[in-house]
């Protein structure tokens, strides 16, 4: 079998931005659909012409992948070259979703489709700035599954202002009820240059989102959900493989604004803005900003940061025995390998910047 | 070489503000001293650190030449800190202007540098300043200076020193009532030096000011006090540039370079004199006294070398200052320094900090204590962890200051409560005029080393002053306050405090330091005791989140660098036992304000 190579689509619109977003995303460029959508199939021409891998994962994210033409998306899906079987995944916000586009995406391969769910509180997902209710992500995953496709990850943050321990246990016992093969969730994190950033009353604790965090991983799990990176759980065998590629420093290629990727220890971004990035395409251009190459002990080192954060772990001489004790309560430790507690996964840091 | 009925030799009095370095710029500009094209603000302050913070530290002396005469004007430094400095500059002066802000009044300082003058029996010429500014009231101040130093009030001369008004008559007044300096040309030779610096090329410069005598450039010169000997390599007078001369005769003020690397060996109110025909010392002579004492440690424990070597060049420059190498158990190893007061360390450290390079760690101020022990000897220690253990202590003697605040009147209630909050014993309490009080109080200097001025600032937007001098050592109920985290002392927080205060200090200390110090893996407890008995404790809870959520679209490159980012911060971290205390944690800990 040859090694996992994974493409990642970047889709820079959104309705309406949220204001703890920092991502490369805009909600004022919607004239700009078309044209960004030739100058991706056009990279993606390109690179195929070059020489790109095929693809066991791929996945399209933003941004908000349902806002654009679903007709010409697919489309473009299409031209990208996959394995058999090949896990491929769309992002969708819950209240752009149609019949048209679980068609046009079935009929493009497309076999997962990851909802930006965040909260099922209706409260809290108007503290958080989203457009959809409770009711429409129900509506949603009812139509991607009417439409045939079986795979489904919920997206999930928690830590917004104003939610309680409640409204977040509500969340999360609504979303099992659904019954998704995948949960990601996230903790609400204040970027710099946002506006959640300058307004400190709205700053989530950090204990609270611990205890969420516990909630969660204890709802899930007693569901028969097996949590297998930090912030995502599944059911067993429905890991996320893009996702996984990511934490074992797999290879992957990004196309669009602001994408990233990643060969042999290579990491190198596209330009930011769909502006920039159509000019380039269009006067055939790179599009690549800036690149980083990490030397072998560096890339060790990321390494094993990346691989602490999943159920693999690292191995067991990656931390001294004096951090070993000093980290005892937060890691499991067996003759071989040491891996994240509960706990630890939430103090993953800590223990990731002890790594030698 | 000028005849002596010819020189006068002069300082300015005046508080800061209160615009002596603008009128000094005016009188440069007025005798032609400098080119109009090179004139800057501020022409005599020549430390950065006195531009930014608007105080003379170091004195230069200048010369001018106004209608016939060589007028000398020595600069003074305007803080309570450099007291000695001041009554070395007024020895070499017969007369003094005392410059007082016409808005604002005398102030206490300032007032005390004026007694002092009186009391070398300078002349005073006394002016009014700012008289430009829309809340000027010159005929209110005078009248205070002529009941509060009985200067006549229709003497008192008025000038804007910003727009040049009345500067030239006040010039002439310099020349018509201040006496020329008296002095015997052939006599042995006697000069006073009353202020040293070091320059990197030319060792140290001295100003000097010759009593009697004459001296040569080349001579062959006796340190007096210094029991040194050197050569006169130059001899010159500062037009305000260097302009070297052949010789300096009596009643003159100038330079001297003679090959010095050292200020020690040239302090303020050294005497000089020929080594073939020595004269006996001037008076007043004074080693300078430490009262404030701080450690210093570096930052980066692998800086101790270069702050070694940074305190012994910069006492070259100021050797008004002591230290001596100590080791914390918290901060590692480091220096104890001895200084002349507050302002006086912070201008070091920062110094040491900015021409240095250095980033430091400045342990709480102490004073110099007197511990009478059980067994009859006694101890002197200026730092709490030298005290011993209580029951081997009989009794403590501390330093104490007799305080001169001058205030408005509105201001009086609030100062009396600060004073009784330091401990203090009012002396005097008197009107200056119906809107203007003088208080004296002794206070322990210990109390007054932490915030005191700050708070007198604040009580009174900062219309009071203050002057201070020691008023010797009395007996005071004192303890020893340690703080301890995760059960360790850390000897950089202890602290002798009055047994009435050590609560307040130790719940201060914890409350602050439970705010400063970063969550850790574990529950860490602060607690504050005297001897084993704990009298304070916070804990500051076990962190029980530190990870980075998500990947946006494949980003590792951001992950990865806010990792190391992380990791670099740790290792600015100091490690007392398992805890990590951040750099900030000392030094706003250390930050005592109420």
């Amino acid at each position: 079998m040859t090694a996992p190579f994974g493409v990642y689509l970047h889709i820079p619109f959104c309705s309406r931005r949220c204001d703890y977003c920092a991502f490369a995303t805009w909600s004022d460029r919607h004239h700009l659909h078309d044209e960004y959508l030739d100058a991706l199939s056009a990279e993606i021409a390109r690179e195929v012409e070059r020489g790109l891998p095929v693809a066991s994962s791929v996945f399209v994210g933003g941004g908000t992948p349902s806002l654009v033409d679903p007709v010409r998306l697919a489309n473009i899906v299409s031209s990208i070259p996959v394995t058999a079987g090949a896990e491929i995944t769309i992002e969708c916000n819950p209240e752009s979703v149609t019949d048209t586009h679980i068609a046009s995406y079935v009929g493009a391969g497309v076999d997962r489709l990851s909802f930006g769910v965040q909260s099922l509180s209706a409260e809290v997902l108007v503290s958080l700035g989203r457009d959809h209710n409770p009711d429409t992500v129900t509506e949603a995953v009812a139509l991607a599954r009417a439409g045939g496709i079986e795979r489904l990850n919920l997206d999930l943050i928690y830590g917004g202002a104003g939610e309680s321990i409640a409204d977040w246990q509500h969340t999360i016992e609504q979303v099992i009820a659904l019954d998704p093969d995948h949960v990601s969730a996230y903790a609400l994190t204040v970027e710099a240059g946002t506006p959640l950033a300058d307004d400190p009353s709205r700053h989530p604790e950090d204990d609270d989102q611990a205890d969420k965090y516990l909630l969660a991983d204890s709802l899930l799990t007693s569901a028969g959900f097996i949590n297998y990176e930090i912030s995502n759980w599944s059911k067993p065998e429905q890991e996320c493989a893009h996702n996984l590629l990511y934490w074992r420093q797999g290879n992957y290629r990004g196309f669009g604004c602001a994408a990233h990727s990643h060969q042999d220890g290579r990491r190198w971004w596209n330009v930011r803005t769909p502006d920039r990035y159509i000019d380039l395409i269009t006067s055939n251009g790179t599009v690549e900003a800036s690149a980083e190459e990490l030397d072998s002990s560096r890339q060790r080192i990321e390494g094993l940061q990346l691989s602490l954060r999943t159920r693999e772990g690292v191995p067991r001489s990656s931390l001294s025995d004096a951090d070993i004790n000093l980290l005892d309560p937060l890691i499991v430790v067996t003759e071989d390998i040491i891996t994240l507690t509960t706990e630890g996964r939430l103090l993953a840091n800590e223990v990731a910047v002890r790594l030698r | 070489m000028a005849s002596l009925d010819r020189i006068r030799n002069l300082c300015i009095i005046a508080h800061i503000d209160h615009g002596k370095s603008t009128l000094a710029d005016r009188l440069l500009e007025l005798c032609g001293a400098v080119d109009p094209r090179e004139m800057r603000a501020q022409y005599l302050d020549s430390m950065d650190i006195e531009r930014e913070r608007g105080i003379t530290i170091k004195l230069q002396s200048v010369r001018l030449d106004y209608k016939d005469h060589l007028v000398h004007l020595i600069d003074t430094p305007g803080h309570v800190d450099f007291g000695y400095e001041v009554s070395r500059s007024l020895a070499a002066c017969e007369g003094a202007i005392l410059l007082v802000d016409a808005a604002q009044g005398i102030e206490a300082q300032t007032l005390a540098n004026c007694y002092l003058a009186l009391e070398n029996d300078l002349e005073i010429v006394a002016a009014l300043n700012k008289i430009d500014l829309p809340a000027a009231d010159p005929d209110r101040y005078a009248a205070e200076i002529e009941k509060v130093l009985g200067i006549p009030a229709d003497s008192i001369l008025r000038v804007s020193a910003k727009t040049g008004e009345g500067v030239a008559e006040l010039l002439d007044a310099v020349i018509d009532r201040i006496p020329p300096p008296v002095g015997d040309p052939d006599a042995p030779l006697q000069g006073l030096i009353f202020d040293s610096h070091f320059d990197q090329y030319r060792g140290v410069v001295s100003s000097v000011r010759i009593m009697n005598g004459t001296l040569n450039t080349g001579a062959r010169l006796k340190f007096v006090q210094a029991g040194a000997v050197y050569n006169a390599e130059e001899v010159g007078v500062r037009r305000p540039d260097p302009t070297p001369v052949a010789s300096l005769g009596a009643g003159e003020v100038g330079y001297l370079i003679a090959g010095i690397k050292d200020v020690g060996e040239a302090r303020s109110g050294e005497t000089i004199t020929n080594l073939s025909q020595p004269a006996p010392a001037l008076d007043g002579y004074d080693e300078p006294r430490p009262m404030v004492f701080c450690g210093l440690y570096p930052v980066d424990g692998d800086e101790f070398t270069t702050l070694r070597e940074a305190l012994e060049k910069l006492r070259l420059n100021d050797s008004s200052y002591t230290y001596a190498p100590e080791s914390s158990g918290a901060l590692g190893f480091g220096f104890r320094c001895g200084f002349l007061g507050l302002l006086h360390m912070e201008i070091i450290r920062e110094r040491l900090e900015r021409e240095f390079n250095l980033s430091l760690i400045a342990t709480a101020p102490s004073v110099q204590y007197i511990v009478h022990k059980t067994n009859g000897t006694t101890l002197t220690i200026d730092n709490p962890s030298e005290l011993p253990p209580a029951d081997e202590v009989d009794h403590i003697e501390e330093p104490f200051l007799r305080a001169t605040i001058l205030t408005p009147t509105d201001y009086t209630g609030t100062l009396m409560e600060l004073c009784q909050g330091r401990r203090g014993d009012m002396i005097k309490l008197e009107y200056l005029s119906p809107e203007r009080m003088e208080l004296v109080y002794e206070l322990p200097l210990a109390e007054v080393v932490t915030d005191f001025f700050d708070q007198m600032k604040s009580r009174t937007q900062g219309y009071a002053s203050l002057d201070y001098d020691p008023a010797g050592y009395r007996v005071s109920n004192l303890v020893k306050v340690d703080i301890l985290l995760n059960s360790i002392a850390v000897d950089a927080f202890s602290m002798i405090v009055h047994k009435e205060k050590s609560y307040s200090y130790g719940l201060r200390m914890t409350e602050k330091l439970k705010e400063l110090i970063p969550r850790q893996l574990f529950d860490v407890p602060i607690q504050a005791a005297i001897g084993g008995r704990i009298i304070a404790r916070e804990t500051v809870k076990a962190k029980r989140k530190d990870v980075l959520a998500k990947c946006y679209g494949g980003d590792i490159s951001r992950k990865r660098k806010l990792l190391e980012k992380q990791k670099e911060g740790k290792k600015r971290m100091k490690n007392i036992g398992r805890v990590e205390v951040p750099q900030e944690a000392f030094v706003s800990a250390l930050r005592l304000d109420d």
